[in-house]
């Protein structure tokens, strides 16, 4: 896989500076109006995607422990920094940060006891705990149950957006390469061997599951601060769902799959929003074409990056 | 000084016993054999030994310390290091990365280093890559260190899997039939790789083997086990011509 890592100073330069030239470009774009309404809400729902689907790779792909919840950390993230923004007023990071903490503590709650099980019984218990979630929501009258929370002021702008999304793709993809990804990838690879190679491979279950949540958390607040109103069934299963799709369209353990197929998913959905019906045909021609053709997904388990930008510049890896 | 005890270990699945008070003891550097029919419960030994099942009876002491009922990996860390009947690589990962999973447990910078990649990682992944190339160095590796563990040829995947369970820093060593599906001149050089690492290593070393001309070569001692009891003990030719060994297992010379 990867290869031992230095510090490359003019990598990185060159790597930062294309993220500043994206950043700017999009934000002198949206200041200057070029962008409208209905760009920008396609462009946050792809950021919002990309860290749902890029956290859910890291439970998913990375460690293979097949998870159905996804949405219900989505949720505990969003009714986190409502209460912190909304309800007492306070600062958006402070939302923020709240968001990713009742997470990452819902992912540890709920990976503890769960993360015994394996494939499909995980899948079923993920499924049921997400769907705890929501419905534990609907039920407590301080976030108004079923009605949901309205007028939650619109905080999540470009800035927050992209920021998040580097965040987070950086902080997996940093997990991911080194020793303690490896260790990671080995829960996947073979349970019973890893476990016999000295890794606790309860533990980096949890550990992932807990990243994993934590990002989704975040995805929930920005989500809950884009689109101004947040109720339980927005959270619901096929929620869950999507992102997995994204994730498995992508391929599994790919996180540059992950996010290609997020944007890819995202802009279909919106082009096809005046036709639902055939939305949801399409999602299943699409999936059912990839699983026979390309069962791996899009990029298997490989990564679209420097190595392969490297080789197109003549680069020897 | 024994460096491994084990006492009255008793193990069944349903009604029937895989093991039935099994009684051991293990010097260090002793390179000692488990030999018997199929069925007779040695691998099951193994994987009581390194944790996968918990014994229903019986105590494992190693170094001193009882290990009984402890989880594998905490096993492994207090240096029991095996390799597999069926080979169980990350089939799917490179060479490199087999062994560098095995050296995870001695990881040295924490896991925020890796995510702010702060100097220590850097540091720390370095170490890790230089550990593995001296094992993978020793076992003849080195130059497939980037392929895809289950492209190798067989023989290679079982010199992995030793390599691999070196990394771990074992004092003991546990190979269940590492000769398994290997021609004679493989098996040779096996023998004397097996000598050699013990060597290098300090390295007590138990092995699960029915190429008799291995155990018969390297072993000091051999315990023969047989529906789940040990049915002799001793020194190679003293296995040789036990009569209930002959009787069970090695079968009468046809001359």
């Amino acid at each position: 896989m990867q290869k031992t890592q230095h510090f490359k100073p003019v990598q990185f330069i060159i790597e930062v500076g294309i993220l500043v030239v994206i950043f700017t470009l999009v934000q002198y774009l949206i200041s200057a109006g070029l962008l409208n309404q209905y760009y920008q809400i396609n462009l946050a729902s792809i950021c919002i995607n990309i860290i749902l689907a890029v956290s859910l790779n890291l439970i998913n792909g990375f460690t293979g422990q097949l998870s159905l919840g996804h949405a219900g950390f989505m949720a505990v993230g969003a009714y986190a920094s409502v209460i912190m923004t909304t309800y007492m007023e306070l600062p958006f990071i402070v939302g923020i940060i709240a968001a990713c903490l009742a997470a990452a503590l819902a992912g540890f709650i709920i990976g503890v006891p769960t993360l015994r099980l394996r494939g499909d019984y995980l899948a079923i218990a993920t499924l049921g705990f997400g769907e705890i979630i929501r419905v534990v929501l609907q039920n407590i009258d301080y976030v108004n149950g079923p009605a949901g929370i309205m007028g939650i002021s619109k905080l999540s702008t470009w800035p927050w957006l992209f920021g998040s999304v580097v965040i987070t793709i950086l902080v997996i993809v940093n997990l991911v390469n080194s020793s303690y990804g490896r260790a990671i990838i080995s829960v996947r690879e073979d349970e019973v061997a890893a476990e016999l190679m000295g890794v606790n491979t309860t533990k980096y279950k949890v550990l992932a599951f807990v990243v994993g949540a934590m990002f989704a958390g975040l995805a929930g607040a920005l989500y809950a601060h884009y689109f101004y109103i947040i109720k339980p069934e927005t959270f619901n299963f096929m929620k869950s769902f999507d992102i997995l799709v994204m994730v498995v369209l992508g391929g599994l353990g790919s996180t540059t799959g992950a996010i290609i197929a997020a944007i890819f998913i995202t802009v279909l959905t919106a082009a096809l929003q005046s036709f639902p019906a055939i939305r949801m045909i399409l999602y299943a021609v699409i999936l059912v074409t990839v699983m026979i053709y390309r069962p791996q997904g899009l990029m298997g388990n490989r990564e679209l990056g420097r190595r392969t930008f490297g080789r197109l510049w003549g680069d020897k890896k | 000084m024994s460096v491994m005890i084990i006492e009255h270990l008793h193990k069944s699945f349903g009604g029937l016993s895989a093991v039935l008070d099994f009684n051991a003891y293990l010097e260090e550097q002793e390179l000692i054999g488990l030999i018997g029919p199929n069925g007779a419960g040695k691998t099951t030994v193994f994987n009581l030994i390194t944790g996968v099942y918990k014994p229903d009876e019986g105590t494992i002491r190693f170094a001193g310390q009882n290990i009984t009922g402890l989880p594998p990996y905490e096993i492994c860390s207090r240096g029991i290091a095996r390799t597999f009947q069926n080979i169980r690589l990350f089939k799917d990962l490179t060479v490199l990365d087999n062994v560098r999973i095995a050296l995870h447990k001695d990881v040295q910078y924490p896991l925020l280093s890796a995510v702010f990649r702060s100097p220590g990682f850097f540091k720390g992944e370095a170490d890790i890559r230089k550990k593995a190339d001296e094992f993978l160095e020793i076992f003849n590796l080195a130059d497939k260190r980037d392929e895809i563990a289950s492209n190798l040829p067989y023989g290679e995947q079982r010199r992995l899997e030793i390599a691999r369970a070196l990394a771990t820093h074992p004092r003991l060593l546990i190979l269940d039939e590492p000769a398994a599906g290997m021609n004679p001149q493989e098996t040779a050089e096996l023998m004397e790789l097996i000598r050699s690492i013990r060597q290098q290593f300090n390295l007590t070393i138990l092995l699960i083997e029915h190429d008799m001309s291995l155990v018969m070569g390297v072993c000091e001692r051999i315990y023969v086990l047989d529906y789940g009891q040990i049915i002799a003990e001793g020194s190679p030719e003293e296995i040789r011509n036990n009569k209930r060994v002959i009787e069970a297992y090695l079968g009468e010379e046809v001359s």
